[in-house]
């Protein structure tokens, strides 16, 4: 039986400046045939101006298990948000 | 429904106290509409349920491009064509994003190929039978289109994330497969005498396969029931079909064209139609194997698949062998 062809993760920027988004994934021998399949799969409706290709084996991610542990830090910090401070409406915008 | 009678687990859904602290935390998590994802533990059933339906809805764009692309070289005008190619084309991506949130669940690209071609997996029964002329191009866009929109649609809303964004892609695209169906249907409807028979004909045909895309009535399945509870399932088959009629209805109305059934009835007191089942005994002989067009289907993809074994070869020894280069250079 044949090998199968390596798995490759696709990441698209749209048309509005915003960064490259995860959008899934396909099959491609290489980084090259992997952007010409992408394109074809993802961007069919004038979707893309910019893709991006990992194969996925490259890719490390953390654990779900671990949410907790991982983002408490965060959460007890609410001061890192603008509303936490009370500023008087005589001060103006800010 | 591009997945019909997918089975679950078939041991009925289990109670609070059977379930193990992981399962009652998983089961909350779905109550809670909290979508899981790949790397999340998952109970084993849920797995290979999600498995078998995802990759029959995959299989099912897939073995559907056949009875269209049939048509694209005799569409009867180049925008037609051009049309057609493009909605032949999506059916290709559908699947392929279909297949991309199946391997999420350890499952390769290659084993799901495998076991359509060896006939171990199913597609939709409406793809094994024929398209026999243009006016059919207009009804399976319309009808089976439809249908699969009415399906797909409350599958955005499925548990597991992959899936679920899969879904929310094909319905956005979706929407233009169907249109393109009934704006064909509408040109032979206000057609020549010639071209609305066409028309009604290929509605008679596509009626019925198209009410069985639901599948069977399965209020009582122990498997829908455990499809149900984790949300891979969003509505019964029964719901879905009076759905699609109801909506069906005034679209064949519209066209001056009539729906082959004639206990087909307003009821005001349920606000749906009343209509006849398709012929059950029909449907189960499809799926066995034995519908008009079985053979053939399984036969196009192996052929497709043997016929392009010498380019995937190619193309990888071609890749491996510029990485082995670069390697060399550096």
């Amino acid at each position: 039986m044949s090998k199968e062809w390596p798995l490759w993760e696709i990441f698209i920027r749209g048309q509005h400046g915003l960064s490259h988004r995860h959008v899934g994934s396909l099959h491609a021998p290489d980084a090259e045939m992997a952007i010409k399949n992408a394109r074809d799969v993802y961007t069919r409706r004038n979707e893309g101006q910019s893709i991006w290709v990992v194969e996925a084996k490259h890719i490390s991610a953390s654990n779900p298990s671990d949410k907790g542990p991982m983002y408490e830090p965060s959460e007890s910090k609410v001061y890192r948000h603008p509303t936490f401070f009370d500023i008087p409406e005589d001060v103006g915008a800010m | 429904m591009y997945a019909q009678m997918v089975k679950s687990t078939g041991e009925g859904v289990k109670s609070r106290d059977e379930m193990s602290p992981e399962e009652a935390a998983f089961q909350d998590r779905i109550d809670q509409d909290i979508k899981i994802e790949p790397k999340d533990w998952m109970p084993e059933g849920y797995r290979k349920t999600l498995i078998r339906q995802i990759g029959q809805h995959a299989h099912s764009e897939i073995v559907g491009q056949l009875p269209e692309g049939n048509w694209i070289t005799r569409a009867p005008t180049l925008e037609r064509k051009a049309i057609l190619l493009a909605k032949v084309q999506d059916e290709a991506g559908h699947g392929l994003y279909l297949y991309c949130a199946a391997e999420t669940l350890g499952v390769s690209r290659d084993e799901l190929t495998e076991d359509l071609l060896s006939g171990r997996m199913k597609y939709s029964s409406i793809f094994n039978y024929p398209t026999l002329n243009w006016a059919d191009m207009g009804a399976v866009g319309w009808l089976v289109d439809g249908a699969a929109i009415m399906n797909q649609v409350p599958l955005q809303r499925t548990s597991f994330g992959p899936y679920s964004r899969a879904m929310i892609r094909i319905c956005k695209e979706e929407s233009f497969h169907q249109r393109q169906g009934y704006d064909i249907m509408m040109k032979m409807a206000q057609g020549t005498e010639a071209q609305k028979k066409m028309a009604q004909d290929a509605l008679n045909r596509t009626w019925y396969p198209a009410l069985m895309m639901f599948g069977p009535s399965d209020k009582d399945s122990v498997h829908s029931a455990q499809s149900l509870a984790w949300k891979i399932k969003i509505d019964t088959n029964d719901e879905l079909r009076q759905r699609f009629v109801d909506q069906t209805v005034p679209q064949a109305e519209y066209l001056g064209l009539t729906i082959p059934d004639e206990n087909l009835k307003w009821n005001d007191e349920k606000g749906g139609y009343d209509f006849s089942q398709p012929d059950w005994e029909e449907f189960f002989d499809v799926v066995r194997g034995n519908g008009p067009c079985n053979v053939d289907r399984l036969a196009a993809r192996n052929k497709a698949w043997d016929d392009g074994a010498w380019v995937r070869d190619g193309l990888l020894a071609h890749a491996e062998k510029r990485a082995a280069r670069k390697t060399a250079a550096e």
